[in-house]
């Protein structure tokens, strides 16, 4: 039996606009006094409506363009109606029908720079792995659409110095109304490390845009992994259980749960046939699904990793046990305790929820012009993906350090900006970025310019030892004759008796690797 | 009664300019009529007290000159009671001032009040007014219809020289004709919705009641124009509605759609008959049109109103505002049911969507009857104002009631409900439908018409 993984993800991000998505008030929510920035717009009040912000609408566009998606030119918020006492409208303004960016893609596990724009064409729609040859993998984005957050419920035995009656809970509005922006993949991970790279490859892209901390910690990004498995199994049966009366229901030769088979010859007519040493055998590839599980309460990449990896244990388990498979109403929300490492049943058999979703009457449909995106796109700064791609076609970096310089973003920058100035100077470019990714630089402090010069001048000194490291080698070879002797008649290892030589002499600032082939060069 | 509250917007903003008396006056004469006579009517929900006008200073340079006027109950009002006549909201007192209450105290209004209305609007007669109903001034054994039934009923008994309604379908209009008052309803998206508790929000439109049209010309310059509050405001500039009332009106093309005769009264299509004969003696041209039948109009706007109220309501959940949802009626309630059910998964096709398509061609039928005629008359409600207990019990007493109004709601319209004579002693009223943003031609004919006429001049106080 062969358990595969089937991962789908849901990430939300809330925007660092200067304001809320529907009203004046601050966006930035993180350690502010409670309900100290709210209006009668994000709480709700009867009367008050919303009014859309325009910088946040245009930064979800950007980032469904950074996503490779399509925009909708028309497109329109909705209502989703349900009940909770952080909603103080009893319905977000969310989008349902016509979000404004769909059918996107991102390449991860390697970068798509060996794909021609022929086989990206190809793999639109279509998850495909090809690993090995550093192509990556292309995750689909079902759609990136905009939502406003909703407020905080705070349990009054969790609030620090609490004074006020016990045993309830509080209501904080100061995220309501927030932008969030909702990133929907299809389920197209097969592994937790194909998560984790998408998580970490969008992250990059959010930040690099500017629109968002996508801060894990501060709740600035939020992940809501579902999974399930796909079970694949072989089934074997010989000639002779097949008679012409067929495969009974409740065969012991069939898994349980199978009892709609009809007809052996009916069924097995559809499947491979296969020959096994001589006898003849008809195997069946038996695929079953196990429920859907929604991961939720997540706040790191780690514990990302480490929730799925429990959850596919724990359904490969619970299915060999029950053999329960996958069906409308039995999909269940679990929660992440990280203390414990193990996921836990929030809701089962969860009722399908009826949002009843409608247009919202209360903010106009809107209507996006081909020159409005492609301005928009044209806002879009260089990319990680991008850049990488870039420093190693143009500066010839390894592909290692140019992933690590981008995954800083001011690193980025600090690179780009010294790499200009050793061109300048006549400086590798690929030395620059060992460098910066080897050593600990105080960037801060240094700015790229002066790095460089450091550098050239670093470089000129290393000549000068040259020069020293061959006066000791031939020191070390004038004073160890026998030695010398015996490498010339074949004893290599005593080359490395007259660099231990060097190094004494030198008392250790030689390089041994610099100063054996300066030696071979004496002793040819 | 020779009170000031027996005037007109117009005669007390030219008798306190002439010196003659203060806005103040004007405003104790209202309060002293609320005390003597709204204990019968019953239009106010609740009103200031003469104490409080000394602590107000008087701004007699202002636009409106301190001049009293009423507003329903579902306009919030900063720290003054707006309940919407629920008991949901029994004891709220809103944190902010709806934009055209702030516009109104902007220009010098003295708000003297709030005014009874069915509760959150749901209905056509005020009878289901959590807080008990308002009486219709003419007889106080008949409704003074709805929603805005407190409005329409403290303007025609003088207990305020004008008052601001809210309409989703008829809810200005209606009753503004079975009061005999003037009531106007602006195109969907002219006054600004931020701060009225919301019914149907794709349909709810803020308007005057006032006495004359005049009077309800110069509150609409002060109520309209775009708000950065309301996304469905619209950005198109507002004119001084009272400048070009004098305008000829010879010419215009006047329609008169044979569907919205059908099952009136008889008194009432009489003098809707006469009315348009007299707009063709003011020399408008009158020509027989047809229009899609209002009946569909009924349903179109039974689903999406039910809809969104299932939605707007939702956030009285029992949490804020003090009190349960238990304290909903059962009006609210069969809305909420109706609304979320025809939002269901399974049903929004049928349903909400399947409204929305008709709704269009119910916008396209008006556009093509206006590609033929200037404006549409015929008559705001098939009936006079009915007698008190008629709706109990009928919970599509308001659709049938505003059958006349709907069509235009849905599609947005400009409409104004002029009197235009009485049938059995009680008043009857004109309906002058224009297209989206046609408000200045609504009024000028609606102007002309009351010109010519001495309608407007009956008091139910005589």
């Amino acid at each position: 039996m062969q358990f595969e993984p089937i991962i789908g993800l849901e990430v939300h991000v809330e925007l660092k606009t200067k304001s809320k998505m529907f009203c004046g008030c601050p966006a930035d929510h993180f350690g502010r006094e409670p309900n100290s920035n709210t209006c009668p717009v994000c709480l709700g009040l009867p009367g008050a409506l919303p009014v859309p912000n325009k910088k946040a609408v245009e930064w979800c566009i950007m980032l469904g363009l950074a996503l490779n998606c399509r925009v909708n030119e028309d497109s329109y918020f909705e209502r989703k109606n349900y009940f909770y006492p952080d909603l103080p409208k009893g319905y977000q303004i969310s989008q349902y029908a016509k979000p404004f960016c769909v059918n996107g893609s991102i390449v991860i596990l390697g970068t798509s720079r060996a794909r021609t724009p022929e086989s990206k064409g190809a793999d639109a729609g279509v998850a495909q792995h090809d690993e090995g040859q550093g192509r990556g993998k292309t995750i689909r984005i079902n759609r990136v659409h905009m939502e406003e957050d909703t407020g905080k419920l705070l349990h009054s035995d969790q609030i620090p110095n609490y004074q006020g009656p016990k045993d309830v809970s509080l209501v904080d509005f100061n995220r309501s109304g927030v932008p969030l922006v909702e990133i929907v993949t299809e389920p197209d991970f097969k592994s937790t490390e194909e998560v984790v790279d998408y998580l970490k490859k969008l992250q990059l892209i959010v930040r690099y845009l500017g629109i968002s901390d996508a801060d894990m910690e501060k709740g600035s990004m939020r992940l809501e992994p579902t999974i399930n498995l796909k079970v694949t199994e072989s089934v074997s049966l010989s000639r002779s259980e097949i008679t012409s009366e067929g495969v009974m229901p409740g065969d012991p030769a069939l898994p349980a749960g199978r009892s709609s088979i009809d007809s052996g010859q009916g069924v097995l007519s559809a499947q491979a046939r296969m020959t096994d040493e001589g006898q003849n055998y008809w195997k069946r590839k038996e695929v079953s699904y196990t429920p859907l599980v929604e991961i939720k309460n997540i706040n790191s990449f780690k514990f990302v990793k480490q929730a799925l990896e429990y959850e596919i244990k724990r359904q490969s388990e619970e299915f060999l046990k029950t053999r329960e498979q996958k069906k409308a109403g039995n999909k269940a929300t679990m929660g992440y305790n990280e203390a414990k490492k193990m996921t836990v049943l929030q809701r089962s058999k969860e009722e399908a929820h009826d949002y009843r979703y409608f247009p919202e009457p209360d903010v106009p449909p809107m209507h996006f012009t081909k020159s409005q995106i492609s301005n928009l796109k044209s806002q879009i700064p260089e990319l990680p993906e991008a850049k990488v791609v870039r420093y190693i076609r143009d500066w010839s970096i390894k592909e290692t350090e140019a992933v690590i310089i981008v995954e800083n973003k001011n690193l980025a920058a600090y690179f780009e900006t010294a790499a200009a100035e050793a061109l300048q100077k006549d400086y590798p470019v690929s030395k620059l970025s060992g460098v910066l990714v080897n050593k600990r630089l105080d960037f801060a402090n240094l700015n790229p310019k002066d790095l460089v010069q450091k550098l050239v001048q670093e470089k000129e000194q290393e000549t000068l030892k040259h020069e020293e490291l061959a006066e000791v080698c031939r020191e070390a070879v004038e004073q160890n004759e026998r030695a010398v002797s015996e490498y010339q008649n074949g004893k290599k290892e005593s080359l490395q008796f007259l660099v231990g030589q060097v190094m004494k002499i030198s008392r250790g600032r030689a390089e041994p690797q610099l100063a054996a082939s300066v030696l071979k060069d004496l002793l040819k | 009664m020779t009170g000031l509250n027996n005037l007109t917007l117009k005669e007390a903003l030219e008798g306190i300019t002439n010196g003659e008396f203060s806005g103040r006056d004007v405003v104790v004469d209202c309060l002293a009529a609320i005390s003597q006579r709204d204990s019968k009517v019953r239009a106010y929900l609740s009103s200031v007290s003469l104490d409080e006008i000394n602590s107000i200073e008087p701004r007699s340079d202002s636009v409106l000159k301190d001049l009293p006027l009423a507003l329903k109950d579902n306009i919030l009002t900063k720290d003054f009671k707006t309940t919407a006549s629920s008991s949901v909201l029994k004891d709220y007192k809103p944190q902010y001032n709806a934009t055209i209450a702030e516009k109104l105290i902007r220009a010098g209004a003295f708000l003297l009040g709030k005014t009874n209305m069915d509760a959150w609007a749901h209905g056509s007669s005020t009878e289901t007014s959590d807080f008990g109903p308002t009486l219709n001034p003419w007889d106080l054994t008949r409704l003074p219809g709805g929603s805005s039934g407190g409005s329409a009923a403290a303007v025609a008994a003088d207990l305020c020289l004008a008052a601001v309604g809210t309409e989703t379908a008829g809810s200005i209009r209606q009753p503004a004709g079975w009061c005999g008052v003037v009531g106007f309803k602006p195109s969907y998206g002219r006054v600004s919705r931020y701060g009225i508790v919301a019914m149907a929000s794709s349909t709810d439109s803020p308007g005057p009641i006032t006495k004359t049209v005049w009077d309800a010309a110069f509150l609409l310059s002060i109520l309209a124009g775009h708000d950065v509050y309301d996304a469905t405001s619209l950005p198109d500039e507002v004119p001084d509605y009272t400048a070009r009332l004098n305008d000829s009106v010879g010419g215009l093309k006047i329609g008169v759609p044979k569907e919205y005769f059908e099952g009136v009264e008889n008194g009432v299509s009489q003098k809707v008959m006469e009315a348009v004969k007299q707009l063709e003696t003011l020399g408008c041209l009158v020509k027989e049109i047809s229009l899609l039948d209002p009946k569909y109009s009924i349903a179109v706007y039974t689903i999406i109103q039910r809809s969104e109220v299932s939605s707007n309501l939702a956030r009285y959940d029992g949490i804020r505002y003090g009190e349960g949802r238990e304290a909903f009626g059962p009006e609210a309630k069969r809305r909420i049911m109706l609304g979320t059910y025809a939002l269901s998964a399974g049903y929004y096709d049928a349903y909400y969507k399947t409204a929305e398509k008709v709704r269009t061609l119910i916008i396209n039928d008006f556009n093509r009857a206006f590609s033929e005629v200037d404006l549409i008359a015929g008559p705001v409600s098939p009936t006079i104002a009915l007698p008190v207990g008629v709706s109990r019990g009928q919970s599509m007493f308001g659709e049938m009631a505003d059958v006349l109004v709907e069509p235009s709601s849905i599609a947005g319209l400009a409409g104004i409900s002029v009197p235009c004579g009485f049938s059995e002693g009680m008043p009857v009223g004109l309906d002058l439908i224009g297209p989206k943003l046609s408000e200045e031609l609504v009024l000028r004919v609606a102007y002309h018409y009351e010109q010519s006429t001495e309608w407007h001049k009956e008091r139910p106080n005589g």
